[in-house]
C-alpha cells in the first residue's frame, strides 16, 4: 500500500526552472515561496525546514535566486523536494541597497503580473531573470534596469506602451505630451487636458529602455532619468490596478 | 459549534501562528479537562507577559523595566554593539558566551515587499546612542538570508560616514558537518572569508 503512495507521489513529482519572488515564513523552520516558473507560471510551494542553519536548500530558495526545482503538487501548496542552483543572483543584489531596492520591486511588479495572468508566464519569466541577471552584474545603473524592466513587463503583459506614434490617433511623433490612461505619447489634437508634458529627452529614454537601447539610455541626463522613473511608475500603476508597495522604497542613488 | 465558552476557546486558540481548527478544538479540551490550578497559572502568565513586560528604552530588547538587564548591567561592555533583527536573537547570542557588549534589537528586517522601509525598523534609535564617542564598534548580526543582508548593507552605508568601526559576523560552515555536504552558497562565503593563520 505504501509503495502504491510512494509511485503515485513521485510520479506527480514535475521539474521547472523558477525564479523565487517572494517568501513567507511558516510554522517552526519551513518557508512558502511564491516562484515564478518557467512553464507553469506563477506557483505557490512549501520549502521544509530551510530556516536552519543545518538546511543545504535555504540559500538556493531565497528571493532572487533562479533554481532547477522538483515540485510535488500537495493539497493546496506545491511541495519543493529538490533544488539545484542555477543562478545565484541574491548575494550579489543584497550587498549593494540600490539594487535590493530595484529587484523587491521588480519581484512584487512580476507577482501582481503573473497572479491572474497565466498566459504570458514563460516570457515575464525570461524577462525577470534577464533583469535579475543583468542587476546583479551591474550592467546598467539599477533605476535604468527597473525601469526597463517595468516598461518591457507591461509591454508583455499586453499594455505596450508607445513612445513614437500617438497612443490614441496612431498619428506619426514625436509628440510632447504623455497620458497613462491612453496609453503613452499623445499628440497635440488627442491630448486630453491635464496630460503631462516631459522634456524631449524624457520620451527618448523611454523609449530607448523599452525597446533595449543601452546606449542611448545610459547617455540620458539624470533630470530625464528621474521624470522618466515618475511616468514609468505612474503607467504601471494606473495598468497594474494596484499599488506596488516596494516601488516607494526604492533607492535610486548611484 | 459548541456553546459559549467553549467555542470562543477554540476561536481564540485558532488565532495563534501555527494553530489550525483541529489542534484549537484539541487544545481547547485539554485545558477543559486539565487542573484548574494549572490552568489559572497559564492564565496569569499570559496576563502578566501582556501587563508587564514592554521594550527596553535603549536597546528595544523585552522587558520588565524601562531598561532591560543587559543595558542596566554594569559589567557590560557599552564600547560595543551587537545589532540584531529580533529579541529571540539576543538570547541566540547571548547563549554563546562569548560576548559582553550590549545589544540593539532593530525589529525586523528591510522588507519593501511587505511594507518595510528602514524608517519602520530602529535605526535612528542606534544613530542616537552613537551621538557620544562611548560606542567604539557596531557588530552586524542579522539573519544570513537576503533580507538580513540588505539589512546589512543598509547599515553599513549609513553607519560608515559617522565613522564608526563597524564590524560583520562571518558566513560559512557549520561547526561539526563534513566539507562535502555543504551548499555551494555557503562554502563560496566561507571561501571569501578565510582566515590569514
Amino acid at each position: 500500500m505504501d509503495l502504491v503512495a510512494e509511485a503515485s507521489f513521485t510520479s506527480r513529482a514535475y521539474r521547472d526552472d523558477a525564479v523565487v519572488l517572494r517568501t513567507h515564513k511558516l510554522g517552526e523552520a519551513d518557508r512558502i515561496l511564491t516562484l515564478l516558473t518557467k512553464h507553469h507560471g506563477q506557483v505557490r510551494a512549501v520549502a521544509r525546514g530551510v530556516r536552519r542553519t543545518s538546511s543545504r536548500f535555504g540559500s538556493r530558495l531565497e528571493p532572487f535566486m533562479v533554481a532547477d526545482l522538483q515540485l510535488v503538487p500537495g493539497r493546496s501548496l506545491e511541495v519543493v523536494t529538490q533544488a539545484q542552483s542555477k543562478g545565484a543572483y541574491g548575494h550579489a543584489i543584497a550587498s549593494d541597497y540600490s539594487r535590493y531596492t530595484v529587484a523587491t520591486a521588480m519581484a512584487e511588479t512580476a507577482e501582481k503580473l503573473t497572479d491572474v495572468d497565466g498566459e504570458s508566464g514563460t516570457a515575464q519569466y525570461q524577462l525577470l531573470v534577464g533583469a535579475l541577471a543583468a542587476l546583479s552584474r551591474g550592467a546598467q545603473e539599477p533605476g535604468l534596469i527597473l525601469d526597463s524592466y517595468l516598461l518591457r513587463a507591461l509591454a508583455t503583459g499586453g499594455w505596450a506602451p508607445s513612445f513614437t506614434s500617438c497612443a490614441r490617433c496612431d498619428a506619426p511623433g514625436p509628440h510632447t505630451a504623455f497620458n497613462a490612461a491612453l496609453g503613452g505619447v499623445v499628440c497635440a489634437d488627442c491630448r486630453p487636458p491635464g496630460s503631462p508634458a516631459p522634456a524631449p529627452g524624457t520620451i527618448v529614454l523611454l523609449a530607448a529602455l523599452l525597446s533595449g537601447d543601452w546606449e542611448t539610455a545610459a547617455a540620458s541626463e539624470p533630470r530625464e532619468r528621474s521624470e522618466a522613473a515618475g511616468l514609468v511608475t505612474a503607467y504601471l500603476q494606473w495598468h497594474l490596478e494596484r499599488r506596488v508597495k516596494s516601488l516607494q522604497h526604492v533607492d535610486r542613488q548611484p | 459549534m459548541y456553546e459559549g465558552a467553549v467555542q470562543e476557546l477554540i476561536d481564540e486558540l485558532g488565532r495563534l501562528p501555527g494553530i489550525g481548527p483541529k489542534s484549537a478544538q484539541r487544545l481547547a479540551f485539554h485545558i477543559l479537562e486539565a487542573d484548574a490550578g494549572d490552568m489559572q497559572k497559564l492564565a496569569e502568565a499570559i496576563t502578566a507577559v501582556k501587563t508587564r513586560v514592554k521594550f527596553c528604552s535603549i536597546c528595544g530588547n523585552v522587558s520588565e523595566q524601562d531598561t532591560c538587564s543587559i543595558c542596566r548591567d554594569p559589567r557590560r561592555d557599552a564600547s560595543v554593539i551587537c545589532v540584531v533583527e529580533e529579541s529571540k536573537d539576543v538570547m541566540a547570542v547571548e547563549r554563546t558566551r562569548s560576548f559582553r557588549g550590549r545589544y540593539h534589537v532593530l525589529g525586523g528586517a528591510i522588507s519593501p515587499i511587505d511594507g518595510i522601509g528602514p524608517e519602520k525598523l530602529r535605526i535612528r534609535e542606534l544613530l542616537t546612542r552613537l551621538s557620544d564617542d562611548t560606542v567604539q564598534e557596531i557588530i552586524i548580526a542579522t539573519d544570513p538570508n537576503v533580507e538580513g543582508e540588505a539589512t546589512a548593507t543598509y547599515l553599513i552605508r549609513t553607519l560608515k560616514p559617522i565613522g564608526v568601526k563597524v564590524t560583520r559576523l562571518a558566513s560559512g560552515l557549520p561547526v561539526g558537518g563534513d566539507l562535502e555536504y555543504a551548499d555551494e552558497a555557503t562554502l563560496g562565503r566561507a571561501f571569501a572569508g578565510r582566515l590569514a593563520v
